[in-house]
């Protein structure tokens, strides 16, 4: 199987993809705060 | 001088050294890496001997001053340790934000530093190694340098959020 890596469009997908994850991340942490 | 200027110094430092590497890491994986095919093979040398090496020396340089001038200025502003616990210590959504694009810029200049710097070498014959050893080198330098720019979408969101919705 190819790696997704090998991709662009399929690199760029999974940064935006990681982003997202990463805004609920930040929201669990300090979604309540400031 | 005041010390919100050397905050804000160290910040046109950062986002200086930030562009050339993040600059160059595009250009290897928007430009050079997809060209790389279509060039004649009595051409590619120009890029592999002269283009690339030249490239690769600010581009690793860059990494580091990015992340150094970072860390300055995270302690500068005073939330290094917050931003370094990722928000947990503080809950606070700037030191969570700024904090994941600290870690995944870091992540990013070991990746430059340790994995794809060390493989290039091989692959451009800047170091002595096997011959098959090139083409092994040249797909993992090229797998790690994707990494970083997968890395650097989330990591821009986390820097430029940090900075103007908190």
């Amino acid at each position: 199987m190819k790696n997704p890596l090998e991709s662009l469009p399929m690199t760029i997908a999974m940064g935006l993809v990681i982003t997202v994850a990463m805004v609920c991340l930040v929201s669990a942490i300090a979604g309540g705060g400031v | 001088m005041e010390y919100e200027y050397w905050a804000f110094f160290f910040r046109w430092l950062h986002v200086l050294s930030g562009i050339m590497w993040i600059g160059l890491l595009w250009y290897f994986n928007f430009v050079q890496a997809p060209t790389m095919p279509k060039i004649p093979d009595d051409l590619k040398p120009a890029v592999g001997k002269y283009i690339a090496p030249e490239a690769l020396f600010w581009f690793r340089w860059a990494a580091l001053s990015t992340v150094a001038t970072g860390l300055i200025l995270a302690a500068l502003n005073g939330y290094i340790g917050q931003a370094l616990a990722l928000g947990l210590t503080d809950n606070v959504s700037k030191h969570a934000t700024i904090g994941f694009g600290m870690w995944i810029g870091v992540i990013m200049a070991a990746n430059v530093w340790f994995i794809i710097w060390p493989k290039q070498q091989i692959a451009l014959g800047l170091v002595e190694a096997e011959a098959g050893a090139k083409p092994a080198a040249a797909r993992m330098a090229l797998l790690a340098s994707r990494t970083n720019t997968m890395l650097s979408i989330p990591m821009l969101y986390a820097m430029v959020s940090a900075q103007n919705l908190y």
